[in-house]
């Protein structure tokens, strides 16, 4: 049995080389490889976010209640979303700062829809290391800058929720959202 | 451990050589499953249904484990966690259908296997101690499959855990404590199903554990093969790589191609509709029945309808079932014939044939049919034949039967079959 294996590969060497059993070698690896690789991405996918997650992942809030210098916290994507009503003494304060100051420069119309400069609505997660800041509920708070403060590595935002001081690299995430009539917002 | 002539392992990569002396697991595997294992040459398909059993439980635990990240044990949501992995989960249907026909595939891959050792007399000394460890391997794995089906906690989940808890209940005196102390309270709920579930992931790793000693054990004697004779020089012996990793590899991608087409366009052919109903306390599924690869015990169990003597007929169906099993442990020493393979024993083989075959499939039908009289009946002569067959039969084939003459080698009965006359290979 030894010897015809040795006497058909020899035979095959002559051809250049290439052995016939090579190209079956190759082709049942490959065959192999590329049947592992397509089974092995719905096993890598099934850990996305399921149908059911993705379907919550937007988020309604009535904004009528919400008196000048009030905030609320809510949720979006199951991460806390504040919505500001900024008086115009915050939203004057905002407009004061040079965005050369800034380490993340962006100025409060670019963070706020036209017409609702009034409205911030930011993700209430710290962009340092992910801790809620405080400053959105009363009584908390709100750092030197009047805006939040991050209580776990001391980051300061802000009336317009921006990074002044502290190790956080960016602002608060403003989340994608639009208004749905006047008071109503839909976030995501 | 294996013969003389084995290959040693000689890495000529440096890294390798270190790796040798520092922790040889390539050495293992090489003797293992490499050159290093010798394995007679004339081993035929049904060899490989061991390699595929191990391939079935390793599609098991990658679909099992990743099940578990979505199901929640709990016999409240248990049933919509089922069907949010079906429906929300991404991917989550190809999982758990994977999952459920592959509780199929390795049944039906162990039983192919189980049968190969029946009729080539694989149990027969020196590899009792395989069979048994492999018989221990089929224990857990009816045990596991079992409590995996209660999972869903649809209506063939609970009444399935009803039933079977049900069968301990026969046990005289103790019977019912033990069936309440095996539920953690008085029939299948949260309780039941949480330690289902703990020991429906654990069982697998056990069934792990066991093959790795089913394997050591056959590497003593080394692999046997369909002429049954022992292996008697190098001539008569392949090396593992690459013959028969070859072999097994299409072999694997048989296995694939089968079970692809299961999964792919008849995913709940093997299944009830039934356990689409979520687990209902009031009210049994008009027939109750286990998943197919049950099915024969499931006749036997129901074969005993009248009490005898003092043993009532609740007790002497589950003592049955159980013994049906139990009994194959035994077997190495019913079926005393020095000839292993049944291509040389001709009224074993007719026995096998149609006797043990036919049985075990109409056990199989009957167990799958609604208890009606006719076929509680049919269960009987069958489930009475099959206990004839090991006990009875088997031990007086092995006395009056005279064999088929043996080859004297493996070498020899090969090269009969190509034609060729006995010549040295080189």
């Amino acid at each position: 049995m030894a010897s015809l294996t040795e006497d058909s590969a020899t035979a095959d060497v002559d051809q250049g080389g290439v052995r016939r059993r090579d190209f079956i070698n190759v082709a049942a690896a490959s065959f192999a490889g590329v049947g592992a690789v397509s089974v092995a991405l719905p096993l890598i996918n099934q850990m996305n976010p399921s149908a059911d997650v993705l379907a919550e992942a937007s988020t309604e809030v009535d904004l009528s209640a919400i008196q000048p210098g009030q905030s609320i916290k809510t949720m979006f994507r199951k991460q806390p979303l504040f919505v500001r009503h900024l008086t115009p003494a915050e939203i004057a304060s905002a407009e004061a700062v040079s965005l050369s100051d800034l380490r993340d420069p962006q100025s409060l119309e670019e963070r706020t829809k036209p017409g609702k400069t009034q409205w911030l609505v930011t993700m209430g997660v710290c962009t340092h290391l992910g801790c809620v800041p405080l400053g959105a509920s009363s009584g908390e708070v709100k750092g030197e800058f009047g805006g939040y403060f991050c209580p776990c590595h001391g980051s300061s935002y802000d009336t317009a929720a921006r990074i002044r001081k502290g190790p956080a690299p960016k602002n608060l995430e403003v989340p994608p959202y639009e208004f749905t009539s006047d008071t109503v917002i839909k976030v995501g | 451990m294996s013969f003389p002539w084995a290959k040693e392992y000689k890495p000529s990569n440096p890294f390798m050589r270190y790796m040798d002396e520092k922790l040889p697991l390539p050495r293992f595997v090489y003797n293992a499953i490499g050159a290093g294992y010798p394995v007679p040459r004339n081993l035929n398909y049904f060899w490989n249904f061991g390699v595929l059993a191990g391939v079935a439980l390793v599609c098991q635990l990658v679909t099992g484990i990743i099940l578990a990240m979505h199901f929640a044990a709990e016999s409240g949501v248990a049933f919509s966690s089922v069907e949010h992995i079906m429906r929300d989960v991404n991917a989550g249907w190809f999982l758990r259908y994977a999952h459920a026909n592959g509780a199929s595939m390795f049944f039906i891959v162990v039983y192919i296997h189980i049968f190969r050792g029946l009729f080539y007399g694989s149990y027969k000394p020196p590899r009792e101690m395989v069979w048994h460890l492999g018989l221990v391997i089929f224990l857990l794995m009816m045990a596991t499959a079992f409590m995996g089906y209660v999972l869903p906690w649809g209506q063939m989940s609970f009444w399935g855990a009803k039933v079977i808890t049900g069968l301990f209940g026969a046990i005289p005196l103790v019977g019912t404590p033990i069936q309440t102390w095996l539920l953690g309270g008085f029939a299948p709920d949260n309780a039941a199903l949480n330690r289902f579930f703990s020991l429906h992931y654990l069982l697998p790793f056990v069934i792990l554990g066991v093959i790795v000693l089913h394997i050591w054990a056959l590497h003593i004697p080394g692999s046997s093969n369909p002429t049954g004779v022992e292996v008697k020089d190098e001539q008569d012996t392949v090396p593992f790589h690459p013959y028969y990793t070859a072999k097994d590899g299409v072999g694997v991608a048989a296995f694939f191609l089968v079970f692809a087409t299961l999964l792919f366009f008849a995913p709940n052919f093997l299944g009830e509709p039934d356990n689409y109903i979520p687990a209902n306390p009031l009210a049994t599924p008009a027939n109750i029945v286990p998943e197919w690869y049950f099915w024969p015990f499931y006749a036997i169990l129901r074969a005993f309808t009248v009490d005898f003597w003092f043993i009532p007929a609740k007790l002497l169906g589950v003592l049955a079932m159980f013994a049906s099993i139990l009994l194959l442990f035994f077997l190495p020493w019913l079926d005393t014939s020095a000839v292993r393979s049944g291509h040389y024993r001709p009224l074993f083989r007719k026995f096998f044939w149609y006797g043990l075959g036919p049985c075990i499939v109409i056990l199989g039908y009957c167990g799958g049919s609604h208890a009606t009289d006719g076929v509680v009946l049919v269960s009987q002569i069958a489930a009475a034949y099959y206990f004839a067959h090991f006990l009875i039969i088997l031990p007086i084939v092995a006395r009056i039967e005279t064999p088929k003459p043996l080859p004297t080698s493996i070498t020899e009965a090969v090269l009969a079959k190509s034609g060729a006359s006995l010549q040295p290979a080189e």
